[in-house]
């Protein structure tokens, strides 16, 4: 169970911000998430946040305890940026929810839910069982990532 | 060599079953052939113009003879006979079924081999030097190096959707062979008062606008290895370009920001991911350079040679190198016989190939980003023997590095990106240049073909380069001439107008031609060219 995923407890509904699977046990944040712009330069009591792909998601560090969403948009799923964008909330300390929506599709959720994505709004809805399959797939990670996988090279040096 | 434990294997077959769970959504229509394209990418399956290709991942181009052996049988069942090693020291196979390519992956998976990540906008194959561990000039064997790259790299979540593919070189002797200078990262082992480490470029490549790389880093140790790329592959990743393709290399990012611009970020970068405990332990590096602990040779093999028979003396001499160990020397095989397809090897060539190896190079076989085959450590003792085994497969070709010895791309035979056929004109050339006493009074010269702007060919760093465009419907080439893959990297540069087929062996001809008028001495094709420069050729070409 390379991420213990179960769909019994798993969310995998069309509610609340077209999140269909979340990863998280806290109530879906409901107010819908404003432009990095807007958070930055008046809106900085909103709690819920839109990073498009060309923002530098270095800017909220600052107020990550206020944030309670951020929601990374992926306009194409060839495009990244937004894997980085993860990566750097989460090393930066955010543990708030971390949406990844738009066209996000079932072979990527796997890498996503790596580099610290536990909810995701995809536009089209994703297939419970393929998904299944591909969260349990790999039992073994080779790097360190924001995820709780022991890389195998602690697994085999301690 | 580097043997799979547990984890590698259990990464691998995983793989295997991703893939096959993948084919079959595709089979079934589940997917777009948009959606499906970067996966079966990201493993190594492309869409050509009769049929799917299949490049299967040989890491820093070294494998043993069961694996080789492996490839001559998929060769046989899958493909019509024959497979074509890549300059990214791969094979890829011309001929598969999309509804094999999963059997292809379960049956190479067995014996420790895949296909990740040989395609697609990722991290590639990592490419070394291929005498790495036989060479006497080299400061440690690359090789542990590139595995330790090779593993952070496999799959890396933030990095399998780069704006552009991303390759990397270890080498670790001065002399550069393997195109070190023009890869995304460069890296070049070397020694700091004692310490092993790395010296870091970043920002080379062909392709449609080749650039050389910047020394990034003067030295980066064994420990921070991990979380310096780290960096370097999060700087291009949030800021690379993703609105051109054509663009969107890093290479055009350092070129854009500048490097001192790339190098600050990168430090800023690594300043921080550096907290976050990436990097493994020295226990890591020291598990797998064991693995690559030099064979056991023999410390009296005899150095002595009967070079009584003058086709294997030629041969010695172009194709056999020192070795580090005395009484043993490095084989090249080539795979450039005059009026072949450069690359090229049959079934039943790949399987003597690799019984050699067995036999008489302790095991391992190298594939070369020039798209040859070494044999590492032969005994001197031994090379008639192994020399007799090759000619009789038609693989004793003594061109190497000659005007014979061409990398050429699939070209138009195969390539749906292509513009240009490049296999003919690379048979045609090597047949005008077939007289060996001609090709050896030439001295090294490298010619690489690439049949359209993107360069798989190499023809920016061939002494002379050919690029195939299409003009109004027509095959056209342009002659580049200066440039260089090697320690002395350059970028070549265009003669002027292009030619036909034809015209361009021709004008060939008229650039060896001066260049026999005017060298000085025992200068090569490329010193002449660099002494005298482009006006001499360009007058005898078109004059």
């Amino acid at each position: 169970m390379a991420d213990g995923f179960d769909p019994d407890q798993t969310t995998m509904t069309d509610s609340g911000g077209g999140v269909q699977l979340r990863f998280r046990d806290d109530e879906v944040n409901e107010e819908p998430a404003v432009t990095l712009d807007s958070f930055l330069i008046g809106q900085s009591n909103a709690t819920a946040v839109r990073i498009e792909p060309g923002d530098d998601a270095r800017a909220l560090l600052p107020s990550l305890d206020r944030i309670a969403l951020i929601e990374v948009s992926f306009p194409s799923f060839r495009d990244g940026r937004g894997y980085s964008v993860a990566r750097i909330l989460r090393e930066a300390g955010y543990t708030g929810e971390l949406r990844a929506s738009g066209d996000v599709l079932v072979d990527q959720v796997p890498l996503m839910r790596r580099c610290g994505f536990d909810s995701f709004a995809p536009e089209a809805p994703i297939d419970g069982d393929t998904l299944r399959r591909a969260l349990d797939r790999y039992d073994f990670h080779y790097q360190r990532a924001a995820d709780a996988s022991v890389p195998v090279w602690k697994r085999r040096h301690g | 060599m580097y043997k799979y434990d547990e984890y590698d294997q259990a990464i691998v077959d995983a793989r295997v079953d991703e893939f096959r769970d993948q084919v079959r959504r595709r089979l079934a229509g589940d997917m777009t052939e948009d959606q499906f394209k970067p996966l079966r990418l990201m493993n190594g399956l492309y869409l050509q113009l009769h049929a799917y290709m299949l490049r299967i991942a040989v890491p820093y181009g070294t494998l043993d003879s069961r694996q080789m052996r492996m490839l001559g049988h998929i060769a046989r069942k899958y493909d019509r006979g024959y497979g074509h090693f890549t300059t990214r020291q791969n094979i890829q196979f011309n001929w598969i079924k999309l509804s094999d390519a999963p059997d292809i992956l379960a049956e190479i998976a067995k014996i420790e081999m895949h296909a990740i990540q040989t395609s697609g906008n990722c991290i590639r194959n990592i490419s070394s030097d291929q005498y790495a561990g036989a060479a006497a000039d080299e400061v440690a064997d690359p090789r542990p190096w590139a595995e330790l790259v090779r593993q952070w790299s496999t799959f890396h979540p933030e990095f399998s959707h780069l704006p552009r593919k991303f390759k990397i070189a270890v080498i670790a002797a001065d002399e550069d062979r393997a195109a070190m200078r023009l890869h995304d990262i460069g890296i070049q082992l070397v020694m700091r008062d004692g310490e092993l480490g790395a010296k870091i470029f970043a920002g080379g490549g062909m392709g449609r606008t080749p650039m050389i790389s910047h020394e990034i880093r003067d030295f980066v140790a064994a420990d921070d290895l991990m979380s310096y790329l780290e960096a370097c592959l999060r700087v291009y990743n949030r800021y690379g370009r993703r609105d051109n393709i054509y663009k969107a290399r890093i290479k055009i990012l350092i070129h854009e920001i500048g490097a001192d611009e790339y190098r600050r970020q990168v430090e800023e970068e690594f300043a921080a991911v550096k907290q976050l405990g990436l990097d493994p332990p020295r226990a890591e590096l020291e598990r797998i350079t064991a693995m690559f602990a030099a064979p056991a040779f023999a410390a009296d093999a005899p150095t002595d040679i009967d070079r009584s028979d003058p086709d294997f003396a030629v041969w010695l001499d172009q194709n056999v190198k020192p070795h580090k160990q005395p009484g043993y020397a490095i084989v090249n095989v080539s795979l450039k016989p005059i009026g072949g397809i450069p690359g090229d090897a049959s079934a039943d060539q790949i399987d003597v190939m690799a019984d050699l190896a067995e036999r008489y190079a302790f095991d391992e076989l190298r594939v070369t980003h020039a798209q040859n085959i070494v044999l590492p450590h032969i005994r001197v003792a031994d090379l008639k023997a192994v020399w007799d085994a090759l000619a009789e497969v038609g693989l004793a070709e003594a061109n190497l590095d000659l005007i014979s010895d061409i990398i050429a791309c699939p070209g138009l035979d195969y390539c749906s990106l292509a513009n240009a056929r490049s296999i003919p004109l690379a048979q045609k050339i090597a047949e005008r240049f077939a007289d060996p006493a001609r090709q050896r009074d030439l001295g090294e010269l490298k010619l690489k073909i690439s049949g359209c702007i993107n360069a798989c060919g190499h023809h920016h760093a061939g002494h002379i380069g050919i690029l195939g465009v299409d003009k109004k419907g027509v095959e056209n080439f342009q002659l580049l001439l200066g440039g260089s893959g090697a320690e002395d990297v350059s970028l070549g540069r265009i003669t002027g107008p292009g030619f036909s087929e034809d015209g361009v062996v021709d004008a060939i001809e008229r650039v060896t031609d001066t260049y026999i008028k005017v060298r000085e001495g025992g200068e090569r094709f490329v010193d002449t060219y660099r002494r005298v420069g482009m006006e001499p050729f360009k007058e005898a070409i078109y004059g």
